[in-house]
C-alpha cells in the first residue's frame, strides 16, 4: 500500500497508544488546517443541529440559498406535535442584497414568515457574509418581537467566526434568552430538564418514559421535540441532566449560575451509561428512595430482558474491531463501552470538537495500539481502518462511503440515524445494526477479502 | 392557500458552488477545493455523498475570523499546498463562495502569487509539478447549483483548451446528468466511431467499484490532455436549452477556436432523441447503428403497449430548467399533460425555451414558472391537482402530504437507491423513464382498486 502522510500541522493531533512512556499532549480545540478536507462543519451548522429540533419555532436562514438548502429537514430529531422545525426558511439574498445589506429583506420575511405559521418563536441564524455586510440583526429581531409578540431570536452563527462548537455556544446563548420568561407553576421537586438529547428516531421519548416511570417530572427536552413555551419554563426544574456535553453543557452552567439548577452529565448509550444515568439522577433525590427502588426495577428489568438477546450476538461479534469518529468525543465512551458489552475491541477512537480531557479519558480507556485522534479526515480515517484491520465504522453519512469502498461494515451514530441507538431497547438496536452490518456476507466480494478492485 | 412571499421556503435550488464541485469532479485527478468557510465543503460533501453514495473529498481553505478581515490569501495558498501534498493532484479546480467573494478576494492573483513562489525555488510539497489551477466565480448569492455547474466548465476549457489543426473530435457537454447518463453517451459516441471529449465525466468518479486501499482522487474523469484538445474539435454539442453563450463550455470554444457550437435539448423522448441521433450521423457521416434502431423501435413499441395508462394524466415537473424542458417534451409526446413546468433556477430563458418546443403548451394550461420554491409549487399542486409528480427527492414531502404519486429523477435522489444509476436521455434513458411513469400510474390504481386485480 502507497504511503500515507500526515499533514504538517496534523501530527500533533493523532496519538497511538503505545505503553506509558510516550507523553500525551494531543492538539485539539483547534481550527481546522486549510486544504485538509476536515470532515467538520461550520459555525452555522453547530447552532443549527442544537436549534434544529425545536418543533414549534420558526427557524429562518439569513443568507443566501446554500445554507438553508443543504440544512433541510436533515435531521432524524421527530416531533410529537408540530413539525415547522422540517421546513426551510430562507433570505436567499442575492447580489443586490449583498450590496445594499438584507436587513429589509429579513424584516419583510419575518414577518410574512410569522402571520403565515404562526410560530411560538423564530430563531434567526446569521451566516458568512451577514458578518461582513454589517446587517444588524438584533435591531431586526428587536423590532418583529415587539410587533408580533413572541421572541425573535438571533443566533450569531456565521460560518467562519470560530469551529462547530462556538456555534453550539450562540445557540445556547439564544436558548438562555428563552429560559426564565415563562411561570414555573405547578413544576414539583422531583423535575428535571433533559438536555443535549435531540430525539433523533424518538430518543428523547425513550429517555423521558424512563425518569417518568421514576416518579420525576421532565419539564423540558432539549432540544429534541422541544417546545418554546417549555424552554421558557425550564427554569422551574430541580436538576439539568446533560447529554452530548459538547452541545449543551455551556447552557446547563448559565442556568446553574443564574437559577442555581445543579447539572449532572450523562449518557444513555449502552447498558453501563444508561443505567447510569438513571441511578445519578434517583441519587441526586435521595430524599424520595421510591425513586431510586423505581430506577433499580426498571434497569433489572430491562436489562434481564437485553442481556441474553446480546449473548447471541456476542458469540458471533466476540474480537471484531471497531473504528468509531464522532463529533462529539463524550459519545466514543459510551460507545467503547458498550462494543465491549459484546467483546469489541476499540482500534481507533476519534471526535470532531473533543477537548483535551476527553482525550485523555479515551487514552485511558483504550487498548494499547488505539489510535486516538482529532479533526480527522478521509485520507487519515481510511489509512487507520486499513492498517488497524477493522470490520466496523461507526460515524455519520460522510464516513459512511469510506467504510463501504473498503469493504467495512457502517453504523450511522450520527443525525440521520432512524432507528432509536439510546436506552436500553436502543442499545439492543445498536449491537443488532452492527451485527447486521460487520457479519453481512457481502463484504465477502471486498476487495481485502480478496475479491477484484477498481 | 396564496402566501406573501419575500423569503425562500423549501428552496427548489441549491448553490452555485455545489454545481462547480460536482462538475470539477469529473475531470482526472481533480479535487474541487472551496475557498470559503469550512462549512461549505462538508455541506456540499454531505448533500453528494447522499445522492452518490461514493466518498466526495473537497477540501476548504477553511476561513476564520482574520481571513474574513485580512483577505484569504494566506489560507488559500497553505491549504492548496496541504490538499496538494496529501492528495497529489493534477487539478484543483477552484470555486469560490458567498464569503471569499464579497470580501473580494482576487483569486487569479493569488494563485499567480502561489505559482511564482514555486518557480522562485520554494520546494514543491511532493517534488512534483504544481497541479494546474482552474478557478471559477461562484458564489452563492448568484444563480443556483446549475451556473456553479456550467461556469466549472467554463473555466475549464477556458484555462486549458488550446488552438491547433482541426481534428476528427467532437465535445460534448452534456449537462448534469447521471452516471449512467454519461457512460451511455460515451457508448454512443463510441457505437459510432467518432472520437470525442466528453465534459465532465463523473461516470467512474462517482460510481465506481470497491477499493483495496483509499484512493484519495477516483478513477475516471476526462483527462486534462482531452480538454485540451476541445479546442481543436469539429464541433461542440452541448445539451442545454437555457444557457447563455457567453456563460457556455460550448459557447467559450465557439468564441475563441471558432469551434461550432450545437446546442439542443437535452435528449429525453423520441423526439429530443432523435434530433441528437440525428445531429451525430450528420457531424460522423455515419448512419444510425443497428443497435439504436433496436433500441428506439423497442421504444415505440412500448409507448403503444403503454398509452393508455399514462393519457390525459396531468404531471408536475420541476428541476433545473434544461431538464424540466426536456421532460416537459417528453411528457408532451407520451399524452401526459405538463399542467406545471417548474423550476428554482432563473435564467429568463423557460418559457420561450418551452413554447418554442412544445407550441400548443400554454393553450392546453400548461403554467410555467421559474424562481420558485416548494411551497410555490405547492400551492399550484393544490389547485392543480396533477396525477404525478415528477423531479427529484426534494418532492417527496408534498408528494406525501397530498397525495401525488411520485416519480424520482435527477438530482438529488436522497431517498431511494440507485439514484446515480438512473438513466434519462436517449432511447434508453427514455424507455426507463416511460416504464416508471406507466408502473406509478398502474401502482397507483392497483393499490387503489377494491378488487386488486393481478392483471393490470
Amino acid at each position: 500500500m502507497e504511503k500515507i502522510g500526515i499533514l504538517e500541522g496534523r501530527q500533533r493531533q493523532i496519538y497511538e497508544k503505545k505503553g506509558e512512556e510516550t507523553a500525551f499532549d494531543i492538539k485539539c480545540e483547534t481550527t481546522s488546517l486549510s486544504g485538509s478536507v476536515s470532515q467538520r462543519a461550520c459555525v452555522f451548522c453547530g447552532s443549527r443541529v442544537v436549534l434544529y429540533p425545536v418543533a414549534d419555532a420558526l427557524h429562518v436562514v439569513h443568507g443566501p440559498i446554500g445554507c438553508a438548502a443543504y440544512t433541510w429537514d436533515i435531521r432524524g430529531a421527530v416531533s410529537s406535535g408540530p413539525e415547522l422545525h422540517r421546513l426551510s426558511f430562507s433570505t436567499d439574498l442575492k447580489e443586490m442584497d449583498v450590496i445594499y445589506g438584507g436587513e429589509k429583506k429579513l424584516y419583510r420575511s419575518l414577518l410574512e414568515l410569522i402571520d403565515q405559521y404562526q410560530p411560538k418563536a423564530a430563531f434567526i441564524y446569521s451566516t458568512c457574509i451577514i458578518g461582513l455586510i454589517g446587517d444588524d440583526i438584533d435591531a431586526v429581531c428587536k423590532k418583529v418581537s415587539q410587533e408580533k409578540g413572541i421572541p425573535v431570536l438571533p443566533v450569531h452563527s456565521e460560518g467562519f467566526k470560530g469551529t462547530k462548537k462556538d456555534g453550539y455556544k450562540a445557540a445556547c446563548d439564544s436558548l438562555m434568552k428563552l429560559v426564565g420568561t415563562g411561570s414555573t407553576e405547578g413544576i414539583g421537586k422531583y423535575s428535571i430538564n433533559i438536555l443535549g438529547e435531540f430525539n433523533l428516531a424518538g430518543e428523547a421519548w425513550i429517555i423521558r418514559n424512563y425518569y417518568e416511570q421514576m416518579g420525576i417530572e421532565v419539564v423540558s427536552t432539549m432540544t429534541g421535540d422541544g417546545r418554546i413555551d417549555d424552554i421558557r419554563r425550564s427554569h422551574g426544574a430541580s436538576l439539568n441532566i446533560v447529554q452530548c456535553s459538547g452541545s449543551m453543557v455551556r447552557l446547563a452552567k448559565q442556568m446553574e449560575e443564574k437559577y442555581g439548577i445543579p447539572y449532572l452529565r450523562v449518557s444513555y448509550f449502552g447498558i453501563e451509561d444508561m443505567s447510569k444515568a438513571l441511578y445519578d439522577v434517583a441519587r441526586h433525590f435521595s430524599d424520595n428512595p421510591a425513586i431510586m427502588e423505581a430506577a433499580k426495577k426498571l434497569v433489572s428489568r430491562e436489562v434481564g430482558e437485553l442481556y441474553p438477546q446480546l449473548q447471541q450476538f456476542r458469540r458471533e461479534l466476540a474480537g471484531k474491531k471497531a473504528a468509531i469518529y464522532v463529533g462529539g468525543a463524550f459519545k466514543a465512551f459510551s460507545l467503547i463501552k458498550a462494543l465491549a458489552s459484546v467483546d469489541m475491541k476499540v482500534v481507533l477512537a476519534g471526535s470532531q470538537t473533543g477537548n483535551k480531557d476527553d482525550y485523555n479519558g479515551l487514552k485511558e480507556m483504550c487498548d494499547e495500539g488505539t489510535v486516538i485522534v482529532d479533526d480527522s479526515n478521509p485520507v487519515e480515517l481510511s489509512k487507520f481502518v486499513l492498517e488497524k484491520e477493522a470490520d466496523l465504522l461507526i460515524g455519520g453519512v460522510k464516513e459512511r462511503p469510506i467504510a463501504y469502498k473498503l469493504g467495512i461494515g457502517f453504523c450511522d451514530h450520527n443525525h440521520e440515524r432512524k432507528i432509536p441507538l439510546a436506552g436500553f431497547e436502543g442499545m439492543y438496536n445498536f449491537i443488532r445494526e452492527v451485527y447486521n452490518s460487520v457479519m453481512s456476507p457481502v463484504w465477502q466480494f471486498a476487495p481485502r477479502k480478496g475479491g477484484l478492485s477498481s | 392557500m396564496k402566501t406573501a412571499k419575500t423569503a425562500t421556503q423549501n428552496a427548489c435550488k441549491l448553490c452555485n458552488p455545489l454545481g462547480a464541485c460536482l462538475a470539477f469532479r469529473g475531470i482526472e485527478e481533480c479535487v474541487p477545493f472551496l475557498h470559503g468557510s469550512q462549512g461549505c465543503a462538508t455541506y456540499i460533501r454531505r448533500y453528494l455523498i447522499s445522492h452518490f453514495k461514493e466518498p466526495v473529498d473537497i477540501a476548504s481553505s477553511n476561513f476564520n475570523e482574520d481571513t474574513a478581515v485580512f483577505g484569504g490569501s494566506h489560507n488559500l495558498k497553505l491549504g492548496l499546498k496541504n490538499v496538494t501534498q496529501q492528495y497529489r493532484p493534477k487539478v484543483i479546480g477552484l470555486a469560490t463562495t458567498c464569503l471569499s467573494e464579497t470580501i473580494g478576494d482576487d483569486v487569479d492573483m493569488i494563485l499567480k502569487d502561489y505559482v511564482r513562489l514555486f518557480d522562485e525555488g520554494e520546494p514543491l510539497p511532493n517534488g512534483e509539478p504544481l497541479p494546474l489551477m482552474i478557478h471559477a466565480s461562484t458564489p452563492s448569492y448568484q444563480g443556483s447549483h446549475i451556473d456553479g455547474f456550467h461556469a466549472a466548465m467554463r473555466a475549464t476549457v477556458a484555462k486549458l483548451a488550446e488552438a491547433g489543426p482541426k481534428k476528427n473530435l467532437l465535445n460534448l457537454f452534456p449537462n448534469m446528468v447521471s452516471p449512467a447518463d454519461l457512460r451511455y453517451m460515451k457508448e454512443v459516441l463510441k457505437d459510432f466511431a467518432i472520437p470525442y471529449v466528453l465534459l465532465p465525466d463523473y461516470s467512474e468518479t462517482l460510481d465506481g467499484g470497491p477499493w483495496a486501499e483509499y484512493h484519495r482522487i477516483p478513477k475516471g474523469g476526462t483527462p486534462v490532455n482531452a480538454i485540451r484538445e476541445t479546442g481543436m474539435a469539429a464541433a461542440s454539442v452541448e445539451f442545454t436549452s437555457t444557457l447563455a453563450a457567453d456563460k457556455s463550455p460550448a459557447g467559450f470554444l465557439e468564441q475563441e477556436f471558432g469551434v461550432p457550437r450545437y446546442t439542443m435539448a437535452m435528449p429525453i423522448g423520441i423526439k429530443q432523441s432523435d434530433a441528437f441521433f440525428g445531429l451525430l450521423e450528420k457531424l460522423s457521416e455515419t448512419p444510425l447503428p443497428e443497435k439504436y434502431e433496436d433500441e428506439r423501435r423497442r421504444l415505440v413499441d412500448a409507448y403503444a403497449d403503454g398509452h393508455k395508462y399514462i393519457f390525459g394524466k396531468k404531471a408536475i415537473v420541476y428541476g433545473e430548467e434544461d431538464l424540466v424542458v426536456a421532460m416537459t417534451a417528453f411528457l408532451s409526446e407520451i399524452g401526459i399533460d405538463p399542467v406545471l413546468c417548474a423550476s428554482g433556477g432563473k435564467s429568463g430563458r423557460l418559457k420561450k425555451r418551452l413554447l418554442e418546443l412544445i407550441p400548443g403548451l400554454e393553450e392546453k394550461g400548461g403554467k410555467i414558472r421559474d424562481g420558485v420554491d416548494f411551497v410555490d409549487i405547492e400551492d399550484e399542486a393544490k389547485v392543480l391537482k396533477p396525477d404525478l409528480l415528477i423531479g427529484n427527492s426534494k418532492g417527496y414531502t408534498m408528494s406525501r402530504k397530498n397525495g401525488i404519486p411520485f416519480i424520482r429523477i435527477g438530482f438529488p435522489i436522497h431517498d431511494r437507491f440507485g439514484g446515480q444509476r438512473l438513466h434519462h436521455l436517449g432511447y434508453r434513458g427514455t424507455q426507463e423513464l416511460f416504464d416508471r411513469i406507466v408502473n406509478t400510474v398502474i401502482e397507483q390504481r392497483q393499490s387503489s382498486s377494491p378488487i386488486g386485480y393481478t392483471y393490470m
